[in-house]
C-alpha cells in the first residue's frame, strides 16, 4: 500500500507510463493538459474535504469512437483524422465519468470503426499486447527456445478495443471504456488478463468496462448506469450505485456450461481451463449443468448480417457534407460521396457497409435480416477466446473478416441477446499469456453478475503482469493495481 | 394543391384500371404505400396521386381513372419530431439546426410528444384505428438534404390505419345536387421531414439549409376511392380543413397545382410521374427530383427507437408518469369541432344551405368574418348569410383579397345591416353604402348614409306625392303599362327613384304607384 498520494502525482505517474510504453501503440492522443488540469480540481476537491466519490482524481481512457468535447475524435479512420472532429459534446459515459471527477488521459486505439478483432486495423496501426513484454511471457519463450528478435514476434491485443485493455493493462489507468457490438472488449479482455465488462443494453453496439478488478468494473458500472433522457432505450428506473458483497456460499448458484460452445477450434489449454472453472464452482457446492444453446452455430452469420446492416445504416451520415473527410471532386454530388467515403474508409469498414447495404435490400431482407433476428440460467460460464493473443504475424494470415467470424464466435451471442457479460482471467497459459473465461448473467441482473465474478476472480488469484524490466523506476505503481488501494488525499 | 398525375408503369405503357359497363366491375388500383415517395413541395402539404386516366377508344368499354393519395403534412410543434431545435418559419439558413439534425455521430433521436399527439388526434378525427404499439424504420437513400443518409418513417407499424374521409362533391351543375362521398384512410405515419436544396445553375453547385430536417411530418395515404381530379381536389380540401380545425398542421397548400393539372388532363395531356414544387417567386411548380426507376430504400428497423406504445383509460398503467404515456381517451375528449360537424351546425342553427356552409367554411377567415357580424347585428340569418356569401365575397374576389385584406370589418357591416333591418335605408342603397365602405376612407355606414342622403324617405304623403307626379308626367310609359308590358312598372319605379334621390324603397314604390295606378 502506498499510502496517500494526490492526484496530480498520480497522474504524473500514469503520463509518464504512457511515454515509457508509447511503443503498446494503445493511445491515439494524450491528453495531457486536460488531465493535469482535472487533477488540479480533483485536488482543491480533495482539500476541502468534498470529494465527488470513488473515481474522484483516477485516470481513465476512452476508446476513440466515444465523442469528446474539445478533444478530437477519430475511430481511427481516414473519414475523421485530422478532420478535427471536435464534437461540442461528450458521449454520455464521457460525461457520467468526468462528472465524477475522472481524469481523462486520453483516446485510445482501435480497428477503424471498431470493426475488427484484433486492433490491427486502424490508420494508426496496430496495438501491442504489454504482456509481449511481460516476464512471464519471456521467461517461457527462452525455455522454448525461442531466439527471434523480442520484438518482431510480438503479441495482438484481440480487438476491438484493444487500445483501452493496454492501457488498463500497463497501468497508464485505472479503467477505460471500450466498445462492444460482438465482444470488442471481452476479447482484448481475455487476452490481456483484464475485466472486460458490458451491461445490459437494447442494441447490439454497447459501451464496454475495462479494469483490473471486478469491484473496479463494478465501480465504473454503478457510475454509467442509469436512465440517459438522451437515449430513447434506456430504462427509466432509477439507478443506485452498489458495491458487491463479497458471496461466501456459492451452493444456491447455478450455472450452465453451454454445450454447443465447445467448438473443434478451441485451444485445448482454453478447454482445460474451462472443465477446472465448472469443477471449481461445483466442488464449492454450486450447481452445475450442461445446457443447450441450439442457435449458437446460426448466431454467429445472424450476427454479421445485422451487425453489417445496422453498420452499413449507421455509417450512411459519413457524406463529408456536414463534418469528417471531403474529397476535392466537385464533379457532381453523387461523384463525392463515393469518392469520400471510398478515401475514407478503410477495405474493412467498406467491406460491412457493401453487406450490410446486401442484405437490407428489399430482395434480401426476409431472407436474411428478419431471420437473423429470430435467433438470441442464472449464469452461463463459457470461454471468452478460441486461444490466447496470438503474434501479429500469425494474426495477419487470415482477413479481417475471417478473423472476426473466428474470434467472435463466443461473444456475439450475447450482443445479439443483449444481456450483461463478463471475462475474467482465469491462469496463465504454457506460454504465459493470460486466458480469460466468460460469465453471462441474466437481463438486469448486472450485478448478480458481478458477484459472481468476484468470487470466481477471488479463488483463481490471477497473477499480475511483470512489466518491471521494461519500466525501470515504476515498481511502486504495480501496487496501485486496485482502485481501492489508490488513497488520495 | 397538387393535382392528381397521371402515372405509367413504364413509358408508354398504359395501366388497366377500372372497366365501366363490363359485367363485373373490378377495382384495381395501383400499388400504395411506400414504393412511391412524396417529397415535400416547398408548400407544407404536397401530394403524390397515383392514377392512370385516358381517353376510352371508340368500341372499347370505357376506362374509369382512380386516384389514390399520399400527402405529407408539416407538424405544427415548436421542436422538431426527434430533436429540440426549434421550428420557425422563415428562419435564416442553417439557424434551427441541432447536432442531432446534422447527423453529428453519437447522437441519439428522442421523440416529441407533442408530434404524437397530432398524430392520434389527426387519427381519431379521421376514424382510424390508433395502433397502441407501432414501430419506427429507417429509410435509406443519399442526398444532400439527407443528412444521416436515411429518414427515420414508419412503415412497417404505422401510428394509425384503416380511416375514412368524407367530401362533398357536386354532381350537376346546380349547387344544390351534392353527395357525400368517401375515401379510406389507409394509413397515417410520423416521418422526418429533410432538409432543403438550392439549386445554383449559375455556380454549379447545391446550397443545402437544414432548418427543415427533421421537422415531424405527417404522411397520410388515402386509397384510390376517387374518381377524378376534382374529388381528389375536394379531398384534400377537406383534410386541410380538419388538420387546421385540429391545429396539428398550418396545411397551408399551393392551389396552382392542381389547377394546372386538372387543365392538363382535361387536355388529354401527358403528366410524368415527377415530384413538383411550388416556386412562390414564378408563381408556379416547377419540377424537382426525378424518380427514375424503382429505387430499393433497404428498410431497417430504428435501433435507437424503442417501439411507441400508446394507452388508454383502460389500459393505463397503475402509476405511471402522465408526463411520460399518452392517453387516448384523454385527446379524443380534446377533440375540437371537426369542419362537417361546424357545417351541420351551421346550416341547423342559421337555416343556411348546405352549400353556403361550404362555402363559409372554405374561405380562410370568413367562417369567423360571418359568426362576428352575427354577433353584432340584429338582422336574421339568413341576411346575413347572403350579405357575407354574395356581396362581402363578390368584392373580395372581384379584387383577388383574402378575408384578412378587407377594406371592411365584421362590425361595419353588422351596422350596415342593422340600418337596413330597421328600414332606415333600402337595399340598392345599402348596396351603395357597401361600395364605400369598401373604398375604406375611414366612414361609418351611418355617416356614409348622412353624406349621401340615402336614408330612406320616411313620409308616405310625400312618396305619395311624387308617384303622382311621375305618372302624370310620363303618360306614354303609363300607357305602355297598360298595353301590358311588365318591363314599364319597373321604367316608373326607376323614375320614382330618381326623383326621391334614391331614398324610397322600390319595394314600397311598387306598391303605391300599383294602388295608384288602379284606383
Amino acid at each position: 500500500d502506498l499510502g496517500q498520494i494526490t492526484p496530480t502525482e498520480l497522474c504524473q505517474r500514469c503520463l509518464s507510463l504512457i511515454k515509457k510504453t508509447k511503443f503498446l501503440n494503445a493511445y491515439i492522443t494524450v491528453s495531457e493538459e486536460v488531465a493535469l488540469k482535472q487533477a488540479e480540481e480533483s485536488e482543491k476537491r480533495y482539500k476541502k474535504g468534498h470529494s465527488l466519490g470513488d473515481l474522484d482524481g483516477i485516470p481513465i481512457a476512452v476508446k476513440d469512437n466515444f465523442s469528446t468535447s474539445g478533444i478530437e475524435t477519430t475511430c481511427a479512420s481516414n473519414m475523421l483524422k485530422g478532420k478535427v472532429l471536435c464534437t461540442p459534446y461528450n458521449a454520455t459515459v464521457v460525461q457520467k465519468l468526468l462528472d465524477q471527477g475522472a481524469l481523462l488521459m486520453g483516446k485510445t486505439n482501435l480497428d477503424e470503426f471498431a470493426m475488427g478483432s484484433g486492433s490491427t486495423d486502424g490508420i494508426f496501426g496496430p496495438v501491442k499486447n504489454p504482456w509481449s513484454y511481460s516476464k512471464q511471457y519471456r521467461e517461457k519463450r527462452k525455455q522454448n527456445s525461442h531466439s527471434e528478435n523480442e520484438d518482431s514476434n510480438w503479441l495482438i491485443t484481440g480487438g476491438s478495443s484493444g487500445g483501452s485493455a493496454a492501457a488498463v493493462s500497463a497501468f497508464t489507468c485505472f479503467a477505460a471504456l471500450g466498445s462492444d457490438t460482438g465482444g470488442s472488449t471481452r476479447n482484448p479482455a481475455a487476452h490481456f488478463s483484464r475485466h472486460g465488462l458490458i451491461p445490459l443494453v437494447n442494441s447490439m453496439d454497447v459501451p464496454g468496462i475495462l479494469t483490473r478488478c471486478v469491484d473496479d468494473a463494478a465501480t465504473v458500472l454503478g457510475v454509467l448506469a442509469g436512465h440517459d433522457p438522451k437515449d430513447s432505450t434506456t430504462i427509466q428506473d432509477p439507478v443506485k450505485p452498489f458495491t458487491l458483497p463479497s458471496l461466501t456460499d456459492v451452493s444456491k448458484l447455478c450455472i450452465g456450461i453451454p454445450k454447443e460452445y465447445l467448438t473443434p477450434e478451441l485451444s485445448s489449454e482454453v478447454q482445460s481451463l474451462w472443465s477446472k472453472a465448472a469443477n471449481l464452482f461445483e466442488s464449492e457446492g454450486a450447481k452445475v449443468t450442461e445446457v443447450s444453446l441450439p442457435h449458437t452455430s446460426y448466431s454467429i452469420v445472424c450476427y454479421h448480417v445485422l451487425c453489417t446492416s445496422e453498420v452499413a445504416s449507421n455509417m450512411a451520415r459519413f457524406d463529408g457534407l456536414e463534418y469528417g473527410h471531403r474529397c476535392d471532386s466537385d464533379v457532381s454530388t453523387e461523384a463525392m460521396y463515393a469518392a469520400t467515403r471510398r478515401e475514407g474508409f478503410n477495405d474493412v469498414v467498406r467491406g460491412r457497409i457493401l453487406s450490410g447495404n446486401f442484405f437490407l435490400l428489399k430482395e434480401n431482407y426476409e431472407n436474411y435480416f428478419v431471420k437473423a433476428q429470430k435467433v438470441r440460467r442464472d449464469v452461463l460460464l463459457t470461454p471468452t477466446t478460441l486461444s490466447e493473443a496470438v503474434p501479429y504475424t500469425e494474426f495477419i494470415k487470415e482477413d479481417n473478416r475471417t478473423r472476426s467470424a473466428q474470434d467472435d464466435i463466443f461473444t456475439q451471442a450475447v450482443n445479439m441477446a443483449g444481456l450483461p457479460a463478463v471475462s475474467v482471467p482465469v491462469a496463465l497459459s504454457s506460454q504465459g499469456l493470460p486466458i480469460g473465461l466468460q460469465f453471462i448473467g441474466r437481463a438486469f441482473c448486472d450485478q448478480q453478475l458481478l458477484i459472481v465474478a468476484k468470487w470466481f476472480e477471488k479463488q483463481v488469484q490471477f497473477p499480475v503482469i511483470q512489466l518491471q524490466e521494461l519500466m525501470d523506476d515504476c515498481s511502486s505503481v504495480f501496487e496501485n493495481e486496485k482502485l481501492a488501494s489508490v488513497s488520495l488525499k | 394543391m397538387a393535382a392528381p398525375m397521371l402515372r405509367w408503369c413504364c413509358p408508354g405503357r398504359r395501366f388497366a384500371f377500372a372497366r365501366v359497363g363490363c359485367g363485373s366491375c373490378h377495382r384495381r388500383g395501383p400499388p400504395t404505400g411506400s414504393t412511391s415517395n412524396g417529397k415535400r413541395g416547398q408548400s407544407s402539404v404536397a401530394q403524390q396521386p397515383h392514377i392512370t386516366a385516358q381517353k376510352p377508344r371508340k368500341g372499347e368499354p370505357e376506362w374509369a381513372a382512380v386516384v389514390g393519395l399520399e400527402i405529407h403534412a408539416q407538424i405544427a410543434s415548436n421542436s422538431k419530431l426527434f430533436s429540440g431545435s426549434q421550428v420557425c418559419f422563415a428562419a435564416p439558413p442553417n439557424s434551427l439546426v441541432s447536432f442531432f439534425d446534422a447527423s453529428l455521430p453519437g447522437t441519439l433521436p428522442v421523440l416529441n410528444r407533442r408530434c404524437v399527439e397530432a398524430a392520434v388526434m389527426t387519427g381519431l378525427a379521421l376514424d382510424c384505428h390508433i395502433n397502441r404499439k407501432s414501430l419506427f424504420d429507417r429509410k435509406h437513400y443519399f442526398y444532400a438534404d439527407l443528412p444521416a443518409g436515411y429518414q427515420i418513417t414508419q412503415q412497417r407499424l404505422p401510428i394509425a390505419v384503416n380511416g375514412s374521409l368524407a367530401y362533398s362533391v357536386y354532381v350537376g351543375r346546380k349547387p344544390s345536387q351534392m353527395v357525400t362521398r368517401t375515401v379510406r384512410v389507409k394509413q397515417i405515419q410520423l416521418e422526418q421531414d429533410s432538409g432543403k436544396s438550392l439549386h445554383d445553375d449559375l455556380r454549379s453547385q447545391t446550397l443545402i439549409d437544414l432548418n427543415r430536417a427533421g421537422i415531424g411530418l405527417l404522411e397520410l395515404v388515402l386509397e384510390p376511392d376517387m374518381s377524378c381530379g376534382e374529388e381528389a381536389a375536394t379531398a384534400v380540401r377537406e383534410l386541410q380543413l380538419i388538420l387546421q380545425a385540429l391545429g396539428t398542421s398550418q396545411a397551408n397548400m399551393a392551389d396552382y397545382e392542381i389547377q394546372r393539372q386538372i387543365n392538363e388532363l382535361e387536355n388529354g395531356g401527358e403528366i410524368l410521374n415527377e415530384t413538383r414544387s411550388f416556386d412562390f417567386k414564378l408563381g408556379c411548380t416547377v419540377p424537382m427530383r426525378d424518380k427514375e426507376g424503382k429505387q430499393d430504400y433497404r428498410f431497417m428497423p430504428e435501433p435507437n427507437l424503442p417501439p411507441l406504445l400508446l394507452y388508454d383509460s383502460g389500459s393505463l398503467p397503475s402509476g405511471a408518469d402522465p408526463q411520460q404515456v399518452i392517453n387516448i381517451d384523454q385527446l379524443r375528449e380534446r377533440l375540437p369541432e371537426l369542419p362537417r360537424v361546424t357545417r351541420q351546425r351551421l346550416v341547423q342553427q342559421y337555416g343556411m344551405l348546405p352549400e353556403h356552409s361550404c362555402v363559409l367554411l372554405n374561405e380562410v377567415g370568413l367562417l369567423e368574418f360571418f359568426q362576428n357580424v352575427i354577433k353584432e347585428t340584429r338582422a336574421e340569418p339568413k341576411k346575413v348569410t347572403s350579405w357575407v356569401l354574395n356581396t362581402f365575397l363578390g368584392f373580395l374576389k372581384q379584387q383577388n383579397l383574402a378575408v384578412s385584406e378587407s377594406p371592411v370589418t365584421p362590425s361595419a357591416l353588422a351596422e350596415l345591416l342593422d340600418l337596413l333591418d330597421r328600414k332606415a335605408i333600402s337595399a340598392p342603397a345599402a348596396k351603395q353604402v357597401f361600395e364605400e365602405l369598401w373604398r375604406n376612407e375611414g366612414k361609418t355606414p351611418a355617416q356614409i348614409v348622412a353624406e349621401k342622403k340615402l336614408e330612406l324617405l320616411q313620409d308616405p304623403e310625400a312618396l305619395e306625392q311624387l308617384c303622382r307626379s311621375t305618372l302624370e308626367a310620363h303618360p306614354d310609359v303609363v300607357m305602355d303599362l297598360k298595353r301590358g308590358n311588365p318591363r314599364a312598372i319597373n321604367k316608373l319605379i326607376g323614375l320614382v327613384r330618381k326623383a326621391t334621390l334614391g331614398r324610397a324603397d322600390p319595394t314600397a314604390i311598387k306598391e303605391v304607384l300599383e294602388r295608384q295606378l288602379s284606383s
